[in-house]
């Protein structure tokens, strides 16, 4: 990785570019606020030295302790300069999962937000088509969600249990 | 009427060929299996390589898969049923033409395999559908496929014409396809075909236990 790229350096660099905005570094990841997301993700997209224009991935884990939340983490590479990764992070509650939705920059988090808000449960505001990816229309539930309980198919084995 | 077999043999050193019509039948039956060209996971993969010439499905007549049920014989589930897929997997039997088979290739079509714990896998395709030769193994090899026909096959020599199901008018052989319900398919699987096994025992400290939740992190 080079110096441009490290969380620290990141991290200066958009506190610079963008007023009134406040990073912390965790790992090799940046927290975004949720509401700052679009301008970080503008700023990174578009700023000469960054240019990173290719989102190569986007996930969402559930924590359920220390401070229960949902996050999204972001993996940004450039094509242009081929150089990366930046990884952001970005927090909700986990009874209020709204975020801004990051297609309008990237355009492949398509898919890959309809496959998180399926999973996890996180509304993108703002996500132009967003619904179910891999269950079925009228499935009940997040089912990555760590609070999720399946159907006990077992039960079927224990029916005298 | 059965015939002496020392007859039979001394008949068959002359060229003459003696047997009964259902053996002819079966004979026939068995020596031309199609399968219906269609797999769901690794499975496929060697089923695939079971039909290439290392192989050489052809040896045992089964060579032809089909791309339509229409035409198939025999569906060889080879892979995962996930919830979504087993809708079509169930339709798709129901399209076949009798006489009909179903081999059940792998843990997964067998069990679930693997992923038995998952929220959106089947726990087996023999829920819905008739299961004739369940072939263990993740994947099994193509030795152990052949070896699930070859058990087919002996299947297919002792049906019996005048007992077969396909010929009473009792038992419509076509099973209701399952449909998606809110926590997975609805229903869970078809009595006709399937039924929860008595309890062993073994099973029963696993129900009240919670479900223990780690610490860690799950990402997509």
């Amino acid at each position: 990785m080079n110096d441009l790229l490290r969380p620290d350096a990141t991290q200066q660099a958009l506190q610079q570019r963008v007023p009134g905005l406040t990073l912390t570094i965790e790992g090799d990841a940046l927290i975004i606020p949720a509401d700052r997301l679009l301008e970080v993700g503008r700023f990174l997209k578009e700023s000469e030295p960054y240019r990173l224009d290719y989102l190569s991935n986007l996930c969402a884990v559930d924590f359920v302790v220390e401070g229960a939340h949902l996050e999204t983490v972001y993996h940004l590479y450039s094509m242009e300069k081929k150089h990366g990764p930046v990884v952001l992070k970005v927090r909700v509650p986990r009874d209020n999962p709204h975020q801004p939705s990051v297609v309008s920059v990237w355009r492949g988090a398509e898919y890959q937000e309809r496959e998180a808000y399926d999973l996890y449960g996180i509304i993108y505001d703002g996500h132009p088509d967003l619904r179910r990816i891999l269950m079925w229309d009228g499935f009940d539930g997040h089912p990555m969600r760590k609070d999720y309980v399946q159907e006990d198919q077992d039960a079927l084995e224990e029916r005298h249990a | 009427m059965a015939i002496d077999e020392g007859l039979k043999h001394e008949l068959r050193r002359q060229g003459i060929v003696v047997m009964k019509l259902e053996e002819l039948y079966n004979w026939g039956r068995r020596s031309s299996i199609w399968p219906m060209q269609f797999g769901l996971a690794c499975c496929a993969i060697e089923m695939i390589a079971t039909a290439c010439a290392r192989y050489d499905i052809a040896r045992f007549g089964a060579e032809l898969f089909r791309a339509s049920p229409r035409q198939a014989d025999l569906m060889i589930v080879a892979g995962t049923v996930t919830k979504k897929m087993a809708p079509q997997v169930v339709r798709l039997y129901n399209q076949m033409a009798e006489p009909k088979y179903v081999v059940a290739m792998g843990a997964c079509a067998i069990s679930g395999g693997p992923f038995n714990r998952g929220y959106n896998v089947l726990k087996g395709i023999d829920r819905y559908i008739p299961v004739d030769v369940h072939v263990p193994g993740c994947p099994p090899t193509p030795q152990a496929l052949l070896d699930g026909l070859m058990k087919l096959q002996e299947k297919i020599d002792t049906q019996h014409l005048a007992d077969v199901e396909w010929y009473s008018r009792a038992a419509p052989r076509e099973y209701p396809v399952p449909r998606f319900g809110p926590r997975g398919l609805e229903p869970q699987y078809n009595p006709h075909v399937w039924q929860p096994p008595e309890p062993t025992g073994i099973y029963l400290s696993s129900k009240p236990k919670e479900q223990k939740r780690t610490p860690t992190a799950a990402t997509t």
